[in-house]
């Protein structure tokens, strides 16, 4: 361990996956407007670029040139800053996703992800995702806007509550796995029964990916026909395009971390002899899982908000107690 | 190496709680907190305590002050009156005289154990270790601790349900 793996090679890592997070979500726009026009007989952006390809650069370079207004009514340091704290937990969370088996790169061994291998790893998605909510609730607080103020506040006690059926699901995976380092969840082996019994229990998880991502049908702090735009109403120009990629990011992010866990990362055919295999595998499995995330909300209305806490309380949270009790005795039996 | 993380981390905790009782706004000091609970997490990790680092952000930052937050939008009254203070200006001086108590007790503690006390333990905070001395040690505290907390959650559905009008009957 020298300076050059502790200080130079993390940041190279770490400025390329950046790279790559944002660029994707940036097509991630493109992708659900054309998917959402598809599933709704329509061609969807068509106009920048060969099938509507340059939409995102379009998108991006008119919200650079937009004034930045800020309100004279708002608390002005926590104004700016909850757009921070809306993006920060939705990149980090990618820290943790391995993209593939180690390099060998320049007679040095890289690892392919910046820290999944230390045995918290899987704690580290939670905590993420519970300090995920303060984009949200500061946003709704400083705007001194009532309809922001009832969107954060729905906000908040939304991913309080689906928080809780995600925490347990991803114990029931540490009781199959026995492990809370990433990297070993996706490369240890694993008998038949474990797999089927994970994707039984991958739409719980799932659903709680949508609230915690608040996307589609729990899209609670927008819902523009009661609140305008919840806490998103009081920010315009590049503000506003913080939250909407944060959004995105959000949901990539949760995406390749659901197919880490459940779906077994960059593993897939011939990964052994091309390792540069794995990197493609992770994006292919991600992007079926933000197909699924579009698909659904093509589908699905959104709940009322009643019907999203007791959903929540009174069928997700017993559901996935259940599933754990089913999983210790399934492991102690089994294995 | 070391000493800079916790300098640097040590510093920001201690901006981060002063921050919390200068403020004059309940948000504000909510956000300082998280700024400490944060710091201390990095402490944590400096000392090698990666599950107590990030249990210190899951139930910490992650619950407690979104929960405060929470509470401050709901009850809509942020900032501080110091009606109490104008009133009894002799609590300024109990609460310096704390301080200096605690400071006292803090320091004769640290004095007396030495520096080394956390050392010689590398993987204090490591989750097998947490686990184990949680539940084989002490289990029965931390049982306790559970039913104290379950009879706490009782006891606020409870207080806060409403009561219902029979079916069947208008309500007045």
């Amino acid at each position: 361990m020298d300076w050059v793996d502790l200080v130079v090679i993390p940041i190279i890592k770490g400025a390329l996956i950046l790279f790559i997070l944002l660029t994707a979500t940036a097509y991630l726009t493109l992708f659900e407007r054309k998917l959402i026009a598809r599933f709704q007989v329509r061609l969807g952006p068509n106009r920048a670029g060969p099938f509507g390809l340059l939409q995102p650069l379009a998108d991006a370079v008119k919200l650079f040139f937009k004034e930045e207004v800020v309100p004279g009514h708002v608390n002005k340091p926590v104004y700016l800053l909850a757009p921070m704290m809306a993006m920060v937990p939705a990149i980090a969370l990618f820290a943790v996703v391995p993209l593939g088996p180690d390099l060998s790169l320049f007679g040095r061994r890289i690892p392919l992800h910046m820290g999944g291998d230390v045995n918290v790893a899987l704690l580290y998605v939670l905590a993420i995702a519970s300090v995920g909510t303060y984009g949200v609730m500061l946003a709704g607080w400083a705007s001194n806007n009532n309809y922001s103020l009832l969107g954060a506040m729905r906000t908040s006690a939304q991913m309080i509550s689906y928080e809780l059926p995600m925490a347990i699901i991803v114990a029931s995976l540490l009781l199959v796995t026995g492990t809370m380092s990433v990297v070993e969840i996706v490369e240890q082996p694993r008998p038949l029964w474990a797999w089927l019994w994970l994707w039984l229990g991958f739409p719980l998880y799932f659903i709680t990916m949508l609230a915690e991502s608040n996307r589609a049908p729990f899209d609670f702090p927008e819902t523009e026909n009661e609140l305008i735009a919840g806490y998103q109403t009081e920010y315009g120009g590049f503000k506003f395009a913080v939250f909407y990629i944060s959004e995105y990011l959000h949901m990539l992010t949760s995406s390749a971390v659901a197919v880490t866990l459940f779906f077994g990362g960059w593993r897939g055919p011939f990964v052994d002899q091309f390792p540069l295999l794995g990197p493609v595998y992770l994006a292919l499995k991600t992007v079926a899982i933000l197909f699924l995330y579009v698909w659904v909300r093509a589908s699905i209305p959104r709940l009322r908000y009643d019907q999203l806490m007791s959903f929540g309380w009174k069928y997700l949270l017993p559901w996935s107690l259940l599933y754990l009790a089913v999983t210790a005795v399934l492991v102690v039996a089994l294995s | 190496m070391e000493w800079v993380f916790f300098g640097l981390f040590g510093v920001l905790a201690l901006v981060g709680s002063v921050g919390v009782v200068v403020s004059r706004n309940a948000v504000h000091s909510a956000l300082f907190l998280l700024v400490n609970f944060a710091a201390t997490a990095l402490l944590f990790l400096v000392l090698g305590a990666q599950f107590l680092a990030l249990a210190q952000v899951l139930v910490y930052a992650g619950a407690i002050v979104v929960l405060f937050i929470f509470v401050v939008m709901l009850v809509g009254n942020e900032t501080v009156d110091d009606f109490v203070a104008r009133e009894r200006p002799w609590l300024r001086w109990a609460a310096v005289g704390f301080f200096l108590v605690f400071i006292a007790v803090a320091g004769y503690s640290l004095v007396m154990s030495g520096w080394e006390a956390a050392k010689g333990l590398a993987d204090y905070g490591a989750v097998e270790r947490v686990g184990a001395v949680l539940y084989r040690e002490y289990l029965l505290p931390f049982e306790l601790a559970s039913v104290i907390l379950l009879a706490a959650m009782i006891g606020a559905i409870i207080l806060a349900a409403r009561t219902r009008p029979p079916l069947g009957r208008p309500e007045e």
